[in-house]
């Protein structure tokens, strides 16, 4: 009985091995199964999901017009401070004063990547895009000013 | 036809001829010392990259493909950077055994190799205790592993060469059993007997099931002799760090790497020659004509890929199995292993009176 | 009052009966993360685990007590990286019930799918590290190849592929992506295929079996005494699956089994954790194809206010029972926060079970504890 045990132990154990090596050795004749990705040569190919959170951008549009009127709503929402809205006021052509963005800024070192301020924006003026290769050598080139030098506020946004 | 035996014959005679013997026979100490560590730099790539990209394909990866085509400069270039790297030495190790024992491991290692036949009459030292010879030189190996936990004065390294030679001792055991069955069989110790003996077919299949048990026990010492996983207690990496060579850098610690590496080819190469015939070609019985056919490959190659398809193996087990505990491995060859290859050995004894054997 | 030459003296010396002092960790190869613990060893066997916390305290509890109830969602992702949509569904769940706040079908069903979806990626994870940490490498990049199929239908639908923000109080941040069904069916697929091999590699295999079974051994009392939740406290036989106990969202209405295990040992903690992946996949096999129409998130507020008063919720993360308590002055921020990590529960009786037993046994229990560091210290 002792006997019989213990060749039944041996026998189950090395089978067991022996499952474990043909799993292994599958995969290593099989090399349609590599799931290596090999990043930077890839970069032509490289699909980023759509929504994927990278940084925050302001989209222009081809007058270089942007939609933000610096109500400031991204930098209550923003957890961490990472947007900094310094406004101006624009003398319209009927001579009113009106409140535009002078500097957008945006310092990406601080960013979470939360996506708060973007669903906080009534105007849809900035949003996420799908960049993420942000390495620099310099920290300052982190901070940003998302709108564009001469852009002014897209007509009826208010 | 070119072979490794025509090679050496010719140059002997012609040191021999040119020289007095005593400068011919130093000029080939010589050469011979410079091929072995030629071999061993050479192994020791070849051996690393091939586990590298063993390990990527058994794991869907591509392994090293950056330096050179296929990356097979990978590992030359890991070594360039291990050679230029400082050797630190702890401040509170005992400086001269520590900077002493990798050189210890490397040495046994380079020793086991004078007794292997790597091709038909291609041997540095035809010894006729061939077998006894690389099983007493391949225990000295733990003393550099204890001298390098000890002299280290860490905790890690301590418990790591204490565990590998607790480890190294117990599978001596099966390992010498393992090859005696063979021994048993040829009636020879001597390396180049053994292979002549096995020149009408190898051992694994002349010798029925009790040697096709003993080479699945040598596979195990010898995985566990070399401390390679699932066996690899004396470095364990997710319990000991590094185990005995953590405090080792630079080009110390490739003469460790580098040294267990060799350990595996020499286990195997051994393992070749007793169970697969050494540099002996693959004949079947009647089958004059195939038998003819394997005649015509060099017997380098044939122990080069005997040896090659037994390192693979090991490589295998590494990359599928988890790692046993160090009660687990005592218990498993005094519990397991000895008593099924002193039974099994009992069997051989019996086949070889009996000459049951083909 | 320590001093810290003494810690350091205390750490490198030996032991007052001779013992052997290791630490292991803050850098160590098997304790994920910043882990310290201080082993007294007696040769090979271990006589006492001390572990010492706070590598990775970032005062996420303080730092919520400054942010809004909208934001401060955001932080509580980077407690238990792993399971971090179920951390802000916690929190979600809190604010709405703070405020009554209705969340629509929708909502409920996708955050229910995106949960499971996550506790599936913590584990497989976890089999990987579990596996890597007994010294088998290979099942770690098998469980990351289904993982990254999660983690890429995250990255579709949520925009990222670890601290996800996903969830607000209310419903969710955006709808999900069109594709989001077909490619949870087709992961389903993949890993109903692929969870054999980790039964072929890992569970089945005699060498992994020898090194669980038996090993770290909790009772269901000790488990209930120090608090242990989820797989820890389910591996010896503790009815404690929030899940059951109190649903929340979509779990009152799908079938799924309480994983419970007797044995109490690392092998019924690793039994439950492959059991519960399967039952993860029940879940989302039954939600997948009837994600309701309508609206994604509920009418809230432009600026929420928790009245005054105290606030509890509970979720079950894939490691345990997470509590977040607020206390609430009736402002726009917290007056007091205090999350209940799952982990810190499970990590004190690391010592109790695992004193005794070799080395090599306290890789296989800690393994088994599934400790996530960030969320032990916050």
């Amino acid at each position: 009985m002792f006997l019989k045990d213990y060749i039944s132990e041996v026998y189950n154990g090395v089978s067991s091995l022996l499952k474990g090596m043909r799993k292994t050795g599958y995969y290593f004749t099989h090399s349609k199964e590599i799931i290596t990705e090999q990043y930077p040569d890839n970069r032509a190919t490289l699909k980023l999901a759509d929504r994927f959170k990278g940084e925050v951008v302001m989209p222009h549009d081809e007058n270089n017009e942007h939609t933000c009127t610096g109500c400031t709503a991204c930098e209550l929402a923003c957890p961490n401070g990472t947007i900094k809205i310094i406004t101006k006021f624009d003398i319209t052509p009927e001579g009113k004063k009106k409140k535009a963005i002078d500097a957008f800024i945006y310092r990406l070192e601080m960013c979470t990547l939360c996506n708060l301020c973007v669903a906080a924006c009534p105007s849809d003026a900035i949003k996420m895009a799908p960049n993420f290769e942000h390495s620099v050598f310099d920290r300052s080139k982190l901070t940003k000013i998302l709108n564009n030098p001469g852009s002014k506020i897209k007509e009826g946004i208010e | 036809m070119l072979s490794l035996e025509s090679i050496t014959k010719t140059t002997q005679d012609w040191l021999f001829a040119k020289f007095s013997p005593q400068i011919a026979l130093t000029i080939e100490c010589v050469i011979v010392i410079l091929l072995a560590i030629t071999l061993f730099a050479v192994l020791g790539l070849v051996l690393v990259l091939l586990e590298r990209k063993v390990a990527a394909r058994i794991q869907i990866r591509l392994g090293p493909n950056r330096v050179g085509p296929g990356g097979i400069f990978q590992t030359a270039a890991d070594t360039l950077k291990l050679i230029m790297k400082e050797g630190l030495t702890p401040d509170a190790a005992d400086k001269f055994l520590f900077n002493l024992a990798p050189f210890i491991v490397m040495m046994v290692a380079m020793l086991l190799l004078a007794p292997i036949a790597f091709a038909k009459n291609f041997q540095i030292w035809d010894i006729n205790i061939g077998v006894l010879y690389i099983s007493s030189v391949s225990s000295l190996s733990v003393i550099g592993i204890l001298m390098a936990g000890w002299a280290s004065n860490n905790k890690y390294s301590l418990l790591g060469a204490m565990r590998s030679g607790a480890q190294i001792v117990s599978y001596e055991l099966s390992a010498g059993f393992a090859v005696l069955t063979i021994v048993v069989l040829t009636g020879s110790l001597q390396i180049s007997d053994i292979v002549a003996a096995q020149e009408n077919g190898w051992w694994l299949f002349k010798g029925h099931i009790p040697v096709i048990i003993a080479f699945v026990l040598y596979i195990i010492a010898v995985t566990a002799e070399t401390n390679r996983a699932p066996f690899d207690l004396a470095e364990a990496e997710s319990e000991l760090t590094a185990g005995f060579h953590t405090e080792y850098s630079g080009m110390k610690f490739a003469l460790f790497f580098l040294a267990e590496y060799i350990n595996i080819f020499i286990v195997c190469a051994i393992g070749a020659t007793l169970f697969l015939g050494g540099w002996m070609p693959l004949h079947i019985g009647h089958w004059e004509n195939f038998n003819h056919v394997m005649d015509y490959i060099p017997s380098s190659v044939w122990f080069m890929v005997k040896t090659f398809f037994l390192i693979f193996l090991i490589m295998w087990f590494r990359w599928t199995f988890p790692r046993l505990r160090v009660d687990q491995l005592l218990n498993l060859e005094w519990k397991y292993l000895l008593p099924i290859s002193l039974f099994n050995l009992l069997l051989v004894t019996v086949i070889a009176i009996m000459g049951w054997y083909f | 009052m320590y001093n810290q030459t003494e810690i350091i003296k205390d750490t490198t010396d030996l032991g007052p009966e001779g013992e052997l002092i290791v630490n292991m960790g803050p850098q160590h190869p098997a304790t994920h993360g910043v882990l310290h613990l201080v082993v007294t060893l007696n040769g090979e066997t271990i006589k006492k685990i001390e572990p010492h916390l706070g590598y990775i305290h970032r005062s996420i509890e303080k730092m919520c007590e400054s942010l809004t109830y909208r934001q401060f969602i955001y932080v509580t992702s980077r407690m238990d990286y792993l399971s971090s949509h179920i951390n802000n569904t916690a929190c979600a769940l809190l604010v709405e019930k703070g405020m009554q706040i209705e969340v629509p079908e929708r909502a409920k069903v996708v955050r229910t799918i995106l949960n499971e979806l996550t506790r599936i990626a913590s584990h497989e994870l976890w089999i990987g590290a579990m596996a890597m940490d007994l010294g088998a490498f290979t099942p770690f990049f098998y469980a990351f190849r289904e993982r990254e199929m999660i983690t890429d239908i995250m990255e579709d639908t949520c925009g990222a592929r670890l601290t996800m923000n996903y969830i607000v109080p209310g419903g969710l941040m955006y709808d999900i992506h069109p594709e989001f069904q077909t490619k949870v069916k087709a992961f389903i697929k993949q890993f109903k295929e692929k969870v054999t091999e980790y039964e072929d590699l890992v569970t089945g295999n005699v060498i992994f079996q020898s090194r669980t079974k038996g090993v770290g051994i909790l009772t269901a009392s000790d488990a209930i005494s120090y608090g242990c939740t989820g797989p820890v406290a389910r591996g010896s036989g503790v009815n404690c699956d929030i899940r059951k106990i109190a649903p929340y969202d979509a779990y009152d209405r799908v079938e799924f089994d309480e994983i419970i295990e007797t044995a109490g040992d690392s092998f019924a903690r690793y039994m439950v954790r492959v059991k519960e992946m399967n039952q993860s996949i029940r879940i989302i096999e039954q939600l997948i194809d009837n994600i309701p129409e309508g609206d994604f998130v509920g009418k809230t507020k432009n600026v929420l206010k928790l009245a005054k008063g105290e606030f509890y919720q509970r979720v079950e993360t894939a490691r345990g029972e997470l509590g977040v308590y607020i206390v609430s002055e009736g402002g726009t921020t917290p007056h007091r926060i205090k999350f209940r990590s799952p982990g810190f529960s499970n990590l004190s009786v690391l010592n109790h079970i695992a004193k005794g037993s070799k080395i090599g046994d306290l890789m296989a229990t800690m393994g088994t504890l599934d400790l996530v560091i960030p969320d032990i210290d916050r």
